[in-house]
């Protein structure tokens, strides 16, 4: 299965995202040049972490406008997978391929650390590797990392959570949610289940050397999905 | 000869400018002598800021002779690049230095400190080098002052908005409290990247004829007369120098990176050259001196983003995140269509000259003509009067009788573990990313030197359309630290300085690293005072004699004089940056006891020296008496013998002791590992017979330098025995690992748990971070 990772101007995860899908996964995978418009043959695409166009005027909301995201887009409604992370998730929402948009972290200020999270689906694409329920640990990036959306919003998308902040022992309570989102909500697939934007990074956490390779059965699920598809 | 129409500004006019750049009325005649004629207005500028004290170490220069620059790794010694370049073998180079933004960053936090780490990087990878990790050694005033708080808040932020943007993990430094540091905060930052030996690019110019670009940030009038400024105490009035404070953009020095490292691995760019302190100024007079060339640019084609700007604006502003580029002549538009796809403009302002001067042209005129030797070589060194200050005999004074004994050593611990200069700094460096580009092995706080596994680095794609090689890994980690101790070097220098060096190797031996090389900032007060000039100069021959003696040449850093506030001069604080290699398939070793059973060791011996300890000052509020020595080879004996125990797996943990002492050190062991906190029974109690008791606060809290903290299996204690006797190093197994509780005698009994949070809470509370 052939990957694609697109790199915006201001884009800093790409090349961690190539290096897993390579190196870890065994997996062909090439950069996406933004302003391209070829997905060159990718079964899936990732939008990596970072900043794209420097996140000045909001965060994702001029990566959007990029040639390739037009046919980022067309894989999602032929149905191919579209994984967000952190930067990602947030151009996602902002080029409304999923629902809601992200605030500022409640205690304003960036956040890098691990994290733990409830697996509340494990019947995606994404986290077919995994058991529902389970507790996994990655790591967080980011300023802006608190979901929000409008009550019916809010409603429609309780069955499309698929990672929920959670403490240890896979309790959502506040003192686990570390930026205040909505419902903690960590990440979050679209309806059809195809597309799934996310705020920790699975990429940092695919090598035990760097703490956890719970984030490799993430990619390991995609694969899963797409040669049983 | 300068075009007429702009040369003619009065005399006096020219004086007073050359003044506004610090440049005394005896510089001036110099400049008169070196040029034959009265100068532009464009020259003084030029000459004010190449021969200012931050670009010429005017008065430093003397005594950084003593520094060794030379080893059988040191690719490229001191001085001669942008930065030092380390062998680190398998083709592989690590290029690093250390820089203060300390001026920046007491005018205007957030700004200074984003520019300082926007600075760093760029001199990283205009030498080829993918920046691949950051640290910052960082000195405020106490913590309950608000403008502290201000400045921490500011500085922190400020890293954290340019270093997360541009992609560099924040991997480690240090972070110090001290009313010294209350007007002038220090904010020194290194920056480490990985380059291929075949890659590395060089800072000169070449091949006359060949087109000068000028990449990046259009020039505007912000930082104008940086450098000089960066020269002078700050004065009362702190907002009057704010147009001085340059704003970053950690977007287009992403973007800047990325263009770069592609351009240079074309190999169409001959020299390169980051526009830093004194912009274009500097870089093109720079890098026309090391290739023995001139220079010719006309300032009317440099993008600009302000209206009506002189020459002598453009050539001194200090405008980020723009460089210059020397390409090989027919491959200039290759060059630029590589920036245009970055967004970035690029733009050929000139060219390469046979005559060996700095010409500026403004359009048809000229002007600036400056042999560019003169800029970069023939900068006036000054022989600075040198006198030891006269309050040091009192400051090293120090009768221990009239320190009394505390009754409650556990609450000292307490309380030294909360004090902000020991606490937990996860609350700053949480705000950092420190994991992307996903090397760092070791989190930060885990550890005594921040640690990155080291693979093949980053290739750009497509780099001549040649399939990409990629090594999977290098099997060996690098390993990176900046240690500083302005309080000792406030007593005596000498010692401090030594200190410094000795401390940094010591964190390095910890993770198991052997340590290479060393890059340092320099932050002192006014040169003009003698007292100044004698702790630089002790300071300076205690760093070289450590270097000499751990063989870790110095390959470059810089020098931040006049930190001096209305309150006077900031302790002396030499910030030492080293790096080291681990290079046995062990891995890295953290600090933090690991198994119920393991054997506690103290390494080193433990002497009566309380002076300038953590404990005098948190505990008793006293800054004085003389620093622990250091005893270079017995520093050098703990190191080797570290190393030998790391490659042969025989630790667990490993932990230097430091601020706060033993007692410190094993809490620290303690309760470092957050999900996995263990207590430790130990005596530290010496065999009876010793020589001389010593008093239990300086065995508790004492900082006597070449000690370390290791835990063990306890079937490995004979062999390290054995191989401590071997090395001459003072050993003795003092407790075991288990339980919930720190036992030390019975002087102290505390639940780690208790330990833990005052750890953890002490900067936290303190800057009101919520968990």
């Amino acid at each position: 299965m052939k990957f694609g990772v697109v790199v915006f101007p201001g884009s800093n995860c790409d090349q961690d995202c190539l290096d897993v899908l390579r190196d870890v996964l065994g997996q062909p995978a090439v950069p996406l040049w933004h302003q391209e418009t070829s997905l060159k043959g990718c079964d899936a695409v990732v939008l990596p972490g970072g900043f794209s166009y420097g996140d000045y005027l909001r965060t994702g909301a001029i990566a959007r406008f990029s040639p390739i995201m037009r046919s980022v887009a067309r894989l999602a409604k032929d149905g191919g997978l579209v994984l967000g992370v952190c930067n990602g998730f947030q151009i996602l929402l902002e080029a409304g391929l999923l629902p809601g948009a992200m605030l500022r972290n409640t205690g304003l200020r960036f956040i890098c650390r691990f994290v733990t999270l409830r697996v509340e689906r494990a019947d995606t694409p994404f986290t077919n590797r995994f058991q529902p329920g389970q507790v996994i640990r990655l790591p967080i990036a980011h300023n802006e990392g608190r979901y929000t959306a409008d009550a019916k919003t809010l409603k429609a998308i309780r069955d499309h959570v698929v990672f929920r902040y959670c403490d240890e022992d896979g309790r959502v309570t506040d003192a686990a949610n570390p930026n205040g989102s909505a419902g903690a909500l960590a990440g979050l697939t679209n309806e059809r289940g195809n597309v799934l934007g996310m705020m920790p990074h699975p990429e940092r956490a695919s090598d035990s050397a760097l703490g956890s390779s719970d984030g490799r059965l993430v990619f390991e699920s995609m694969l899963e999905a797409m040669v049983h598809a | 000869m300068p075009s007429a129409a702009l040369a003619t500004p009065s005399v006096a006019v020219l004086k007073r400018v050359a003044r506004s750049h610090n440049l005394t009325d005896e510089t001036y005649r110099r400049i008169v002598k070196t040029l034959g004629r009265a100068p532009t207005l464009t020259e003084v500028g030029m000459f004010g800021v190449s021969w200012s004290e931050h670009c010429a170490y005017s008065s430093s220069k003397p005594y950084l002779q003593q520094f060794p620059t030379r080893g059988p790794r040191i690719l490229v010694p001191a001085g001669k690049e942008n930065a030092g370049v380390v062998d680190i073998g398998g083709g592989w180079a690590v290029v690093f230095k250390c820089e203060s933004h300390n001026h920046p960053s007491a005018v205007e936090p957030v700004q200074g400190a984003a520019t300082g780490v926007g600075g760093i990087i760029r001199d990283i990878f205009t030498m080829g080098a993918r920046p691949i990790a950051l640290l910052d050694s960082l000195r405020f005033g106490p913590l309950g002052e608000p403008r502290s708080r201000f400045l921490l808040e500011g500085v922190v932020k400020g890293i954290a908005d340019y270093g997360n943007a541009v992609g560099v993990p924040t991997v480690g430094g240090e972070i110090t409290f001290d009313a010294a540091y209350r007007d002038n905060p220090l904010v020194n930052v290194m920056c480490i990247g990985l380059v291929p030996v075949r890659r590395i690019a060089r800072a000169a110019a070449g091949g006359v004829g060949n087109p000068v670009l000028y990449v990046g940030s259009s020039t505007g009038r912000d930082g104008l007369g940086g450098a000089s400024f960066a020269s002078r105490e700050l004065a009362e009035g702190r907002d009057a120098d704010r147009p001085a404070v340059q704003i970053g953009d950690p977007f287009t020095e992403k973007c800047l990176i990325e263009a770069t490292l592609e351009a240079l691995a074309t190999g169409d760019v001959i020299g390169i050259q980051d526009m830093g302190a004194a912009g274009l100024a500097c870089s093109t007079s720079e890098t026309a001196a090391r290739g023995g060339v001139g220079i010719e640019i006309d300032v009317a084609r440099v993008p600009r983003r302000a209206e009506g700007m002189t020459p002598y604006e453009v050539m001194l502003s200090e405008s980020q995140e723009r460089m210059l580029l020397i390409v090989k002549r027919g491959r200039e538009e290759r060059v630029k269509r590589l920036f245009a796809k970055w967004g970035l403009a690029a733009v050929e302002i000139g060219r390469v000259t046979r005559d060996g001067l700095m010409r500026v042209r403004d359009g048809p005129a000229v002007a600036a003509e400056i042999p560019a030797s003169a800029l970069t070589d023939e900068a006036p060194v000054y022989h600075r009067p040198v006198r030891r200050p006269a309050w040091l005999s009192r400051a090293q004074r120090l009768p221990l009788a009239r320190v009394p004994l505390p009754k409650d050593y556990a609450r000292v611990l307490t309380t030294l573990l909360g004090s902000p200069t020991i606490a937990d700094k996860s609350p700053v460096f949480e705000q950092y990313d420190h994991m992307v580009q996903t090397n760092t092995v070791v989190l930060p706080g885990r550890a005594d030197a921040a640690v990155l596994r080291l693979r093949s680095g980053r290739r750009p794609e497509r780099s001549r359309g040649a399939a990409v090689l990629r090594l999977r890994g290098l099997g060996r980690w690098l390993a990176a630290t900046t240690d500083g101790n302005g309080r000792a070097c406030f007593l005596d220098p000498y010692e401090g300085g030594k200190l410094a060096v000795a401390e940094a190797a010591r964190n390095l031996v910890c993770v198991g690293a052997r340590p290479l090389a060393v890059t340092d900032c320099l932050n002192f007060g006014s040169p003009q005072d003698p007292a100044v000039m004698w702790q630089f100069k002790a300071c300076v021959r205690g760093i070289a004699e450590a270097c000499r003696a751990f063989k870790t040449p110095v390959t470059g850093g810089n020098v931040s004089f006049y930190n001096e506030g209305p309150r006077g001069a900031v302790d002396p604080t030499p910030v030492i940056g080293m790096i080291g290699l681990i290079e046995s398939g062990m891995g890295p070793m953290t600090a933090n006891f690991k198994d119920e059973g393991d054997a506690v060791i103290l390494l080193g011996e433990t002497r009566e020296e309380l002076g300038g300890s953590e404990y005098l000052a948190v505990i008793h509020r006293r800054k004085a008496g003389r620093p622990p020595r250091v005893d270079l080879a017995g520093e050098l004996a703990l190191q080797q013998l570290m190393l030998t125990l790391a490659a042969q797996g025989l630790l667990k943990s490993a932990h230097d002791c430091s601020e706060g002492g033993l007692a410190v050190a094993l809490a620290e062991g303690c309760l470092m590992e957050p999900s996995r906190l263990i207590g430790a029974t130990v005596s530290l109690q010496p065999p009876a017979g010793a020589r001389r008791p010593i008093r239990t606060d300086a065995l508790l809290f004492g900082e006597s330098a070449g000690r370390i903290v290791i835990s063990c299996a306890r079937y490995h204690v004979e062999r390290i025995e054995h191989l401590a006797a071997r090395h001459k190093v003072a050993m003795a197994v003092a407790g075991r690992v288990g339980g919930v509780h720190l036992c030390i005698d019975s002087w102290i009994d505390a639940p780690v748990d208790e330990l833990s949070e005052a750890w953890r809470s002490g900067l936290r509370q303190a800057l009101g971070v919520r968990r």
